[in-house]
């Protein structure tokens, strides 16, 4: 089995190779339900997402909008679980080529498994990596926090992705890109997930700033829900990050399943031809 | 977390500057009403027989609440680094009211993030603010309290970082805000310290505050932290039951985890999603908790209990009835507390209760749930 870094890393190598950018969106895991999202990440992967980031629902997202928060609140009143998260992905595993990763909330990782009170997130990422996961994304843990779970994401072959936001000075860029496998992930504003009808300034003058003081690849999230946005991100990060928009792009099909699916690979192939 | 570093830089250099400490203290003095007397409470003492009980009025504070010692601080430090706005998280809408008095005092923009249910329990409050000048956002998203709130103000600090400065109100979030508004509360227990040995030429046997987020308790704790001899304990809101999602007794019944930037007790479900609590008192209803608490809790240090809704209200009425206070229902948890406290400690202890609010703001709430009284 290849470990979840080094698939993301191949990614990228190939992408650079051939001059083109990581398209990566993003989902709800358990919006409308489980084997749906199992579904859209298969759909989405099809028509040309490089990765799938996959969302684990939290009682309280901080770093989110109106649109995911929505989406959280209705997957945990199905009654999704971290637990169950894991699951599909090992269910959908060997048909999806693409790397797979998390987007949780620092307390479920450390809630899960049987050593609850000691809050351990060792068996998170030993279960993760067993189900194919290839990184994880855990947008309230800053990387001066995190030196035990970037150990547990070496030893288990998962990436461990952390921010960069706008108002990073150098010193905190440098610890970021440190700290950051697989890619880093650059918050394109100050705020919170949601989709914008313009992007402000701040991303582009970000991103030059952090490709100067790494290698590592960098994708931008946040606000973009254009193909517009995608294609002038596209030009000077290495990936782009949908979420947002392509929830709402969704959101009234939630209970027409073919048709959701139909709207989210017509969605993709918008960016994708101009990414 | 470039914020929280600029302002824990901030902190750390206004705490070394005298400057900065005497300006504050002046406030406290002529603005906010200090030192804030420590009433012998010989009637309530003799309804409970055997506890000599002296409280700490806090209640007799500018804006009513314990709160205006920390938005002062705060405010002051918001000025040194050159924010125009200030935002706020309440729950009673006592630290919204406390952050728009120094806000309007100051020459500040200022939003305050209140969970819609708490605007409509405690909708006196809100008017307040708005009187102030200080827009009041309802938080309709979640359980629509103060964890809603919280979650609200923080998303808006990220939004407008650069330009704005979050007034964090008690114990909890974030470095270093729980040990800021500790220092900016300690002024508390620094003050009683003082008052008691003065009038009783001895430390007390017991200090008892009730405790949401914490931070009336602590600034009344710390500065007897070193004093082994005085027992601390804090009342945390029972609600009508210690089930789940029932009560907002973290100390009590919840289990180790990570809320707003801390990890301190959470009450949360085995997954770790956040339960949702309940509470008569605004201020109270909150399933997270400083994590210094949960520290003193686990050294033992102080001994944390709940109470109920019911206990609450009879000891806001105990209060009122043989003293002639109508405390806030956040210290009626405390109040509600001392029968059980008279029964565990030796006859005549000195207890030193923490009366963090006055009870105009919950009337209401009062005259609906008491309709005998």
């Amino acid at each position: 089995m290849m470990l979840g870094t080094l698939k993301i890393r191949e990614v990228f190598a190939r992408l650079r190779q051939t001059h083109r950018k990581a398209l990566i969106p993003f989902v709800m895991a358990g919006d409308p339900s489980l084997p749906a999202t199992a579904q859209l990440i298969q759909a989405l992967a099809g028509v040309g997402a490089d990765c799938v980031e996959v969302g684990i629902p939290f009682s309280d997202p901080l770093a989110d909008g109106p649109t995911i928060q929505r989406a959280s609140s209705r997957a945990l009143g199905t009654g999704v679980t971290p637990a169950a998260v894991l699951k599909m992905i090992a269910r959908i595993k060997r048909r999806v080529a693409v790397p797979l990763i998390l987007l949780s909330y620092w307390n479920p990782v450390v809630h899960y498994g049987s050593r609850r009170a000691a809050c351990d997130p060792a068996p998170f990422l030993r279960d993760a990596a067993r189900c194919g996961v290839s990184g994880l994304i855990v947008p309230d843990l800053p990387p001066d926090e995190a030196d035990g779970l970037h150990d547990l994401g070496r030893r288990h072959g998962i990436a461990t992705i952390f921010l960069a936001a706008p108002t990073s000075p150098a010193y905190r860029l440098r610890r970021i890109a440190r700290a950051s496998e697989g890619f880093i992930y650059y918050v394109s504003l100050t705020g919170t997930t949601g989709a914008r009808r313009q992007l402000p300034p701040d991303w582009l003058h970000g991103v030059r700033e952090l490709k100067l003081l790494t290698t590592k690849p960098v994708c931008v999230g946040f606000g973009i829900s254009t193909p517009a946005h995608a294609r002038a991100v596209g030009r000077v990060a290495d990936g782009v990050i949908v979420g947002s928009a392509l929830l709402n792009a969704l959101e009234p099909f939630r209970n027409q399943r073919r048709r959701w699916l139909r709207e989210a690979a017509a969605f993709l192939r918008g960016l994708r031809r101009a990414v | 977390m470039a914020a929280l570093d600029e302002l824990e830089t901030a902190f750390h250099k206004a705490r070394r500057d005298p400057a900065f400490h005497d300006t504050l203290n002046a406030y406290l003095r002529h603005y906010a009403g200090r030192p804030t007397p420590l009433y012998g409470a010989t009637r309530l003492s003799r309804a409970l027989g055997g506890l000599r009980i002296y409280l700490k009025r806090e209640d007799l504070l500018h804006t009513g609440a314990h709160k205006i010692n920390n938005t002062l601080g705060q405010a002051l430090l918001a000025v040194r680094m050159g924010k125009r706005r200030l935002i706020a998280e309440t729950g009673a809408g006592q630290h919204g009211v406390a952050t728009a008095t120094v806000a309007a005092h100051f020459g500040l923009q200022c939003d305050v993030f209140m969970g819609e249910k708490d605007t409509k329990r405690q909708a006196l409050n809100v008017f307040r603010m708005q009187l102030l000048g200080a827009r009041v956002i309802p938080v309709t998203s979640g359980t629509k309290t103060l964890k809603d709130a919280c979650n609200e103000a923080l998303r808006d600090w990220v939004t407008n970082v650069r330009t704005t400065y979050y007034c964090l109100g008690s114990v909890v979030g974030p470095h270093p805000y729980p040990l800021m508004v500790r220092e900016f509360q300690s002024v508390i227990g620094k003050e009683a310290r003082r008052q008691i040995l003065q009038a009783e030429g001895r430390l007390p046997d017991a200090l008892i505050a009730c405790v949401g987020g914490g931070s009336n308790a602590m600034g009344l704790f710390h500065p007897f932290v070193k004093d082994r001899g005085v027992r601390m304990i804090g009342v945390e809101a029972g609600g009508t039951g210690l089930r789940p999602g029932e009560h907002a007794a973290t100390l009590v019944k919840g289990t180790p985890g990570v809320l707003h930037g801390a990890r301190s007790l959470v009450l949360q479900d085995r997954h770790g999603q956040i339960l949702e609590t309940r509470s008569i008192a605004a201020g109270l209803d909150y399933p997270g908790v400083g994590p210094e608490h949960a520290f003193y809790r686990q050294l033992g240090r102080a001994r944390y209990a709940a109470v109920s809704d019911r206990l609450a209200l009879e000891g806001c009425r105990l209060l009122a009835r043989t003293e002639g206070i109508i405390p806030a229902l956040e210290p009626a948890h405390a109040i509600g507390y001392l029968k059980q406290l008279a029964n565990r400690l030796p006859k005549h202890s000195l207890v030193v209760l923490g009366l963090s609010g006055r009870g105009d703001k919950d009337v209401e709430t009062i005259a609906r749930a008491l309709p005998d009284v």
